[in-house]
C-alpha cells in the first residue's frame, strides 16, 4: 500500500456529524493554498459530505481510501491558481495528448500536481514530480526528451515548463487544460 | 427560544393527520433529493449544515414564523447545531430525534380490523421505507408476516396485548429490507415459514410453505391460507386471513405492482405475475381487503395512517391491473423499472443467512427509499 503525502493530518475518528466537518473547515485555515489535508473520521457519513462540501467550498477533494474503520479523506486547498497568466508558449490539448498515447508514440508525461492527487487518478504511465520538488528532482529527466508537462487546469503545468525550459529543456509542452478534464484512460495507485 | 425533540412518532403522526409542518433538511443535497421524509402537507428546503457552520443569518428569512419548524439530518448531531443556532436567533425550532435513522427505522402499529372471536390484525407501517408488516392476534396467540430487522418492537408490541408469538412468516425473499422474521422466531421458539422456492439457498431451518398450507392461530379457527403466488420473485406467497385480508406482498399494491427483476430473472418472471395478478387473483372474492407488504407514495394512507383497499376496487383502480395486452404488459414491467433498491443482493444474502453484516452495516444497506414496485 502506497502512503499518500499530505500537508496537514486531521484526526476526527470517532467524532459524529457535524465535528468532521466542522475540524476540517478549521484546519484548512491553517493550510496554504495548494496543500493538501488528510482527514481521518469513522463516521461514514463524513465521505459523501466532505466531497459535497469541498465542492460548495471550491477545495478540491482528490479521494477517500478505507483502511478499516478509518476513513481518510485526502482534500486540496483553492489556490486561485487558475487566474493566472499562462507563459510558456508550447502548448497542446487534451485530446491532441490522448491521440499520442493512444497511438503510443514515445513520450515522456510529466505530472506536477502534488503526490496525493497524482495517487488517485493520473494518465497511466505518466511521471509525477509535484512543482515544489522540480527544482531538485530535474536531474531524473532527460532533457533531450518530447516532455508533456500535465497539472489539473494547465497553471502550475505552466510554471513548471518555464522553469524547465530556463533549465535547458527545449521540447517541453504544456498540456491545456489538463487532468480537470482528461477523458482518457486514468490509473490510481495501489490505495 | 428553546430547542424542541420532535420523536419520528410524533412526526408520523403529523403524516397521518396531514398536518403542516416545515422541515429544514440539513443533510447533503444528494441525500435529500434520494430520500425525504414525505408528507402531504410539509414544505421542504434543503440547506446542507456545512453551508451553515457560520451561521444561520442568512436563510433566516426562509424560515417561517407562523410554521412548526422539524431540522432533519442523517443522524441529529448537525440538526441540534442548527437548531441551537436558530434558537439563538430567536426562532422556535425542533429537531428529529435520531435523525433519518430514526426514522428508517419506526414502526407505528395500526390496528386494520377485527376478526372473529375477539382477535385483530395490526399494520405495522415503517413509514419512513414504505414497509409494511402484520401482526395477527387471536385467543393470546400471534402470527408475523414480512416482519423488519427491528424484532424488538413486534415482541414488545405483543407482550403488551399479552400474546404469545407462535408463528413467523415471510411472503417471500425480500431485496429491499432485511427479515426479522428468524430473529423472531428463535427469541419466542416460533415456527418460521418461507416459501422453499425462495429459500433454495438460505443456510438455516425453516418451515416449508406451500399451496393450500392452512395455519391456525389461538384455539378458535382464525386460519392462514397460504396463496402460491409467482411474480415478484418465484416463491411469491399470499395469504388469506380469517377469510377476510388478503395479503398480498410484493405481488399487488394500492396503486402499483410488484416488479420481477430483483433476483435477476425480470423475462422469466412476468408471465408467472401476469398469471397471479390476472388469474389467481381474479378468482377471490372482490369484498378481500387487500394489504401489501409496501407502499410507495404518501397518498396511499388512508385516513387512519393504514394502507388497505377492497381487491374489488383494486382492479378497477389499479393501473397495473388493467392492461389488458399481455405484450404491453410484458413492456411495462421489464422495460421500465426503476433504479434497484440500494445494496438488493447484499439484503438478500443476508436474508438467505448467507452473510451477517453487523447493525451499523444492516442499516447502512437499507438506507433510501424503497423501490419494489413498477407503475
Amino acid at each position: 500500500m502506497e502512503i499518500i503525502k499530505s500537508n496537514i493530518t486531521l484526526d476526527a475518528k470517532g467524532l459524529a456529524c457535524p465535528m468532521p466537518i466542522v475540524k476540517t473547515k478549521k484546519a484548512m485555515t491553517q493550510l496554504e493554498g495548494g496543500q493538501v489535508l488528510e482527514v481521518q473520521a469513522t463516521d461514514k457519513g463524513s465521505k459523501a459530505d466532505i466531497k459535497a462540501w469541498a465542492e460548495s467550498t471550491g477545495h478540491q477533494y482528490l479521494g477517500t481510501v478505507e483502511e478499516g474503520e478509518v476513513l481518510k479523506h485526502y482534500l486540496r486547498k483553492a489556490s486561485g491558481e487558475e487566474t493566472i497568466d499562462k507563459k510558456h508558449p508550447h502548448v497542446i490539448n487534451n485530446d491532441d495528448l490522448q491521440s499520442k498515447v493512444a497511438s503510443n508514440e514515445h513520450i515522456v508525461i510529466l505530472d506536477v500536481r502534488e503526490e496525493a492527487e497524482y495517487a488517485f487518478n493520473h494518465i497511466p504511465n505518466s511521471i509525477s514530480i509535484p512543482l515544489g520538488d522540480l527544482e531538485k528532482r530535474m536531474n531524473e529527466l532527460n532533457k533531450e526528451d518530447q516532455l508533456f508537462v500535465v497539472c489539473r487546469t494547465g497553471s502550475r503545468s505552466d510554471l513548471a515548463a518555464q522553469k524547465l525550459a530556463a533549465n535547458g529543456f527545449t521540447k517541453v509542452v504544456n498540456v491545456l487544460p489538463g487532468m480537470s478534464n482528461w477523458s482518457g484512460d486514468t490509473a490510481s495507485l495501489n490505495l | 427560544m428553546a430547542v424542541i425533540i420532535m420523536t419520528a412518532k410524533e412526526v408520523t403522526q403529523r403524516v397521518f393527520n396531514k398536518q403542516e409542518l416545515f422541515l429544514l433538511d440539513v443533510r447533503n443535497e444528494n441525500a435529500f433529493q434520494d430520500w425525504k421524509i414525505e408528507g402531504q402537507n410539509f414544505e421542504y428546503l434543503n440547506i446542507p449544515y456545512f453551508d451553515l457552520l457560520d451561521g444561520v443569518d442568512e436563510i433566516l428569512d426562509q424560515i417561517p414564523t407562523n410554521k412548526e419548524v422539524l431540522i432533519v439530518c442523517a443522524k441529529e448531531g448537525s440538526s441540534i447545531m442548527v437548531a441551537e443556532m436558530l434558537s439563538e436567533a430567536g426562532r422556535d425550532v425542533s429537531y428529529l430525534q435520531g435523525g433519518m435513522k430514526a426514522w428508517s427505522e419506526y414502526l407505528e402499529p395500526v390496528k386494520v380490523g377485527e376478526l372473529k372471536d375477539d382477535g385483530a390484525i395490526y399494520q405495522f407501517v415503517r413509514i419512513g421505507k414504505g414497509c409494511l408488516s402484520y401482526m395477527v392476534v387471536s385467543n393470546g396467540e400471534a402470527a408475523i408476516i414480512d416482519s423488519t430487522r427491528m424484532a424488538d418492537v413486534y415482541t414488545t408490541f405483543a407482550d403488551g396485548i399479552g400474546a404469545k408469538i407462535t408463528n413467523v412468516f415471510d411472503t417471500h425473499l425480500h431485496a429491499d429490507h432485511i427479515s426479522g422474521g428468524r430473529t423472531i422466531a428463535e427469541k419466542t421458539n416460533a415456527t418460521y415459514w418461507l416459501p422453499p422456492n425462495d429459500a433454495t439457498e438460505v443456510t438455516f431451518d425453516y418451515q416449508p410453505l406451500e399451496d393450500g398450507n392452512s395455519v391456525t392461530i389461538g384455539n378458535t379457527t382464525i386460519k392462514i391460507d397460504a396463496l402460491y403466488s409467482p411474480g415478484h420473485t418465484i416463491g411469491s406467497t399470499s395469504f388469506v386471513v380469517d377469510e377476510k385480508y388478503l395479503l398480498s406482498g410484493d405481488i399487488l399494491f394500492i396503486d402499483s405492482i410488484g416488479r420481477p427483476d430483483l433476483a435477476g430473472l425480470a423475462e422469466d418472471w412476468v408471465g408467472d405475475l401476469r398469471e397471479t395478478l390476472y388469474k389467481r387473483y381474479r378468482e377471490l372474492s372482490d369484498e378481500l381487503i387487500v394489504l401489501p407488504a409496501h407502499f410507495m407514495i404518501i397518498e396511499e394512507l388512508n385516513d387512519d395512517g393504514s394502507v388497505a383497499k377492497k381487491l374489488g376496487t383494486l382492479f378497477v383502480e389499479n393501473h397495473g391491473l388493467n392492461v389488458a395486452d399481455e405484450e404491453e404488459f410484458r413492456n411495462m414491467v421489464t422495460g421500465n423499472l426503476p433504479p434497484q433498491p440500494n445494496a438488493y443482493q447484499e439484503i438478500r444474502e443476508t436474508n438467505m443467512g448467507k452473510i451477517s453484516p453487523d447493525e451499523e452495516r444492516q442499516r447502512e444497506m437499507e438506507i433510501g427509499p424503497n423501490r419494489c414496485a413498477v407503475r
